[in-house]
């Protein structure tokens, strides 16, 4: 002890939290590694299919489908600049690349908001459950976000896995945290009026809170995807495939060609799933409502 | 003031028909130990003295409302008008105390057969409307009969109808957002009313509507009351609203109800100086009324008599003029000291050819203010009658402007303590007692 506190200069014993996460880390590799394995599989089979129905056809009939998507939610410039943006990654020859990280993202981000979501309503219904999940958010948000990479790769080596994990991680924070503002933000009168016509909780849930907190869960939403494409990025560190592989490569070799190539195919995806998610918000009833003037 | 009671509802006692809503001591204190808190109240401590054991929002209210009857609660904000409403229908749990709406006590029921109670029983109007906003306003005043799971036809069916009965007939497919304030409270008023429940909570439901807006609300209320024969208990800070809608009104202070009582008692007989505070500034001649300021005339005459008696009767009271009844004491006319005196001396034997049957009489129910221009045209006490057209009082023109100004008889300290809030709380509750303890 002594030693080691000579070893820092200080006097304050060495504290061994790093090992200590370690050991449990392995701990669980030994003792769960038929549900990691589980899992393994559970995610590897859906990314592959993802990653099937957007690479299979040709580029210009995917490059349609989302353009077509940004169309509909939005208008025709964004369809048109779609088009263009995802011909430019055609072009730069990245477009496998960003199908590969697409299905990450939309895997990731599924998984991410169908934890974070019901995690976020049921923070918002009970006090207790809000205290414990505000801090571990804090902290899973803070943590430095390869950090996550290290025990998921311990876990479940390489592949597409251990970076669709660390990127739920590393991307559901705002998908709780905007869902239990947007509910505790509804209006408690209107709450209120639900209750006092006979309502159940339950239907007041579905016919009262979501609905009316839906823009800002919206926004939650696009949060945790532009969250999951950057993180999506840096899981290319672990050879989680994708545009982050062609990123880390370019870093390696010093290509200035190949990193703004990958980096300018990152930003095409980043901004149309930008645009589509914050145009989805706006379509939702409630929002829609609130613009009616008279 | 021996103003004739005898035509207006006696505060705490409904005639006879068994209430729509009874409230008994109930209590209700936000904070961690509620039980502790209404233990202490109970025992005699003050508001201020169970701060730490939380905020008494409702200290022992107790009340009936008849069916049929506007009952308003009035009171500064914070006094716990919100906190008291909000029991009426469970969405607040009382921390002690009964209330009962029909047959079924809240304290007793379960989840599903408040849920029952409340779809079925009692629906409320919210202050700031409460509407859903993504929902057309159809489906908005739908929106009570969706939860009772009423079919689609049907309920937009009544919806239609009570829409059309706050006039709103032709925004049915309109979102509240492209409303203004009435209109949205409109809806509110549309929604409660198609639900089709007996009693009505109304929470401040004007308040967020600007003056002119409000009185028509008022006078809409009203009308639907009169046409739907609804139990509405409502809550507002304005006075002069209180007194136009209310049949009786419970005057809130800092949790406690310190007077329940027709507007007229309210005004003419405040229970303690906060009370007499609060009405100092309302429009009085609105909502006082020929009864409520009338006396018993000294002298009352009867056709059948005669001359002699009316002089000898007039000379004793000190009157020049006494009004003249039959037997059932419908009004028949006046006599003057100066034509009966003559008479006495002429032998006239009966009264009734000496009687000026030209008075001006004024129904019992006429506002004070529309007593002054009958007041000015004659130089005797106006006559005040019943339906029946039966002799009820009289008002003497000094009478009259003196009911127009706030009784004052409270000493100026205690009046500044009342205006700025610091009168102790015993003050209010010793006087108090006698009007709350007097449950039906
Ligand atoms: N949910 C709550 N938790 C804690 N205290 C509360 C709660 N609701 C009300 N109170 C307190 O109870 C008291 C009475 O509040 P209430 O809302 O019933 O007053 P009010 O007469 O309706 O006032 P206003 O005219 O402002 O609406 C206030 O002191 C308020 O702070
Ligand atoms: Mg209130």
């Amino acid at each position: 002890m002594i030693a080691t506190a000579s070893d820092t200069g200080t006097f304050v014993p060495r504290v061994e939290l790093g090992a200590w996460v370690e050991s449990a880390i392995d701990w669980m590799t030994d003792t769960f590694d038929p549900v990691f394995d589980a899992v393994k599989t559970f995610f590897e089979s859906i990314y592959d299919g993802l990653e099937w129905v957007l690479s299979t056809p040709p580029f210009f009939v995917v490059a349609l489908v989302l353009a077509a998507l940004a169309f509909w939610v939005k208008g025709w410039k964004l369809g048109v600049g779609t088009l263009l943006g995802f011909c430019l990654v055609a072009g730069m020859n990245q477009w496998d690349n960003a199908m590969e990280s697409l299905a990450l993202v939309i895997l990731a981000s599924a998984v991410a908001l169908l934890l974070g979501i019901p995690l976020g309503i049921w923070a918002a219904r009970n006090a207790h459950v809000s205290r414990v999940v505000r801090p571990v958010l804090d902290f899973m948000q803070t943590m430095p976000a390869f950090v996550y990479l290290i025990p998921t790769v311990v876990i479940f080596l390489t592949g597409p896995v251990p970076g669709i994990i660390a990127t739920v991680i590393f991307a559901i924070a705002p998908g709780v945290r905007f869902t239990e503002l947007g509910i505790r933000q509804v209006d408690a009168e209107v709450v209120e009026a639900g209750r006092a016509f006979g309502s159940t909780d339950r239907r007041i849930l579905r016919q009262i809170q979501i609905p009316l907190a839906m823009p800002t869960i919206m926004a939650g939403i696009n949060q945790v995807i532009m969250l999951a494409l950057s993180m999506v990025v840096i899981s290319g560190m672990v050879g989680a495939g994708g545009l982050g592989n062609d990123v880390v490569a370019a870093l390696q070799r010093v290509d200035v060609a190949l990193g703004f190539e990958a980096g300018l195919a990152v930003v095409i995806l980043a901004i149309f799933l930008d645009r589509v998610t914050a145009a989805l918000a706006d379509r939702a009833p409630v929002a829609k409502a609130l613009r009616a003037t008279r | 003031m021996t103003a004739d009671t005898s035509t207006t509802p006696t505060p705490d006692q409904p005639a006879g028909v068994a209430p729509a809503v009874s409230v008994r001591g109930v209590y209700k204190v936000f904070g961690p130990k509620p039980a502790e808190a209404v233990r202490r109240l109970r025992a005699g401590a003050s508001r201020d003295e169970v701060k730490n054991l939380g905020t008494a929002a409702v200290i022992d209210a107790s009340f009936d409302v008849a069916p049929g009857e506007i009952f308003v609660v009035m009171g500064l904000s914070g006094s716990g008008k919100s906190t008291l409403i909000r029991m009426l229908n469970g969405l607040w749990t009382p921390s002690a105390g009964d209330v009962v709406l029909g047959d079924a006590n809240l304290a007793t029921v379960d989840g599903k057969r408040l849920r029952e109670l409340r779809r079925t029983r009692v629906s409320m109007v919210f202050q700031h409307f409460a509407l859903l906003p993504h929902r057309s306003v159809l489906d908005n005043a739908a929106y009570p009969l969706e939860i009772q799971g009423i079919g689609k036809a049907e309920r937009q069916r009544r919806a239609s109808e009570a829409l059309d009965m706050v006039g709103l007939g032709g925004w049915a497919e309109s979102l509240p957002s492209q409303l203004s304030g009435g209109m949205r409270q409109r809806v509110g008023l549309a929604r409660a009313l198609a639900a089709d429940t007996d009693v009505l909570l109304m929470d401040e439901a004007f308040s967020a509507l600007d003056p002119l807006i409000r009185s028509e609300m008022q006078e809409q209320l009203l009308e639907l009351q009169a046409k739907l024969g609804k139990t509405i208990i409502f809550i507002t800070h304005d006075l002069n609203e209180a007194m136009h809608l209310g049949d009786r009104i419970a005057v809130m202070r800092d949790g406690r109800i310190v007077q329940i009582g027709t507007a007229e008692q309210i005004l003419s007989d405040p229970a303690n100086d906060y009370v007499e505070k609060f009405v100092a500034d309302v429009d009085r001649s609105r909502v006082l009324t020929a009864a409520s300021v009338m006396q018993r005339p000294r002298v009352t005459l009867s056709i059948g008599s005669g001359p002699r008696l009316a002089a000898r009767e007039m000379r004793d009271a000190d009157v020049t003029s006494a009004y003249v009844v039959d037997r059932t004491r419908v009004l028949k006319g006046l006599v003057h000291a100066e034509a009966a005196v003559p008479a006495v001396r002429e032998g006239v034997e009966k009264l009734e050819g000496l009687v000026d049957p030209d008075v001006v009489a004024v129904h019992q129910d006429t506002p004070l203010a529309e007593l002054f221009a009958p007041a000015a045209g004659t130089s005797v006490p106006l006559a005040v009658v019943d339906d029946g057209g039966r002799l009820v009082g009289i008002v003497p023109r000094v009478t009259l402007l003196e009911a127009m100004a706030p009784a004052d008889n409270g000493d100026g300290s205690d009046d500044a303590e009342v205006a700025d809030g610091t009168a102790p709380d015993g003050a209010a509750v010793e006087t108090t007692a006698p009007t709350e303890g007097a449950p039906a």
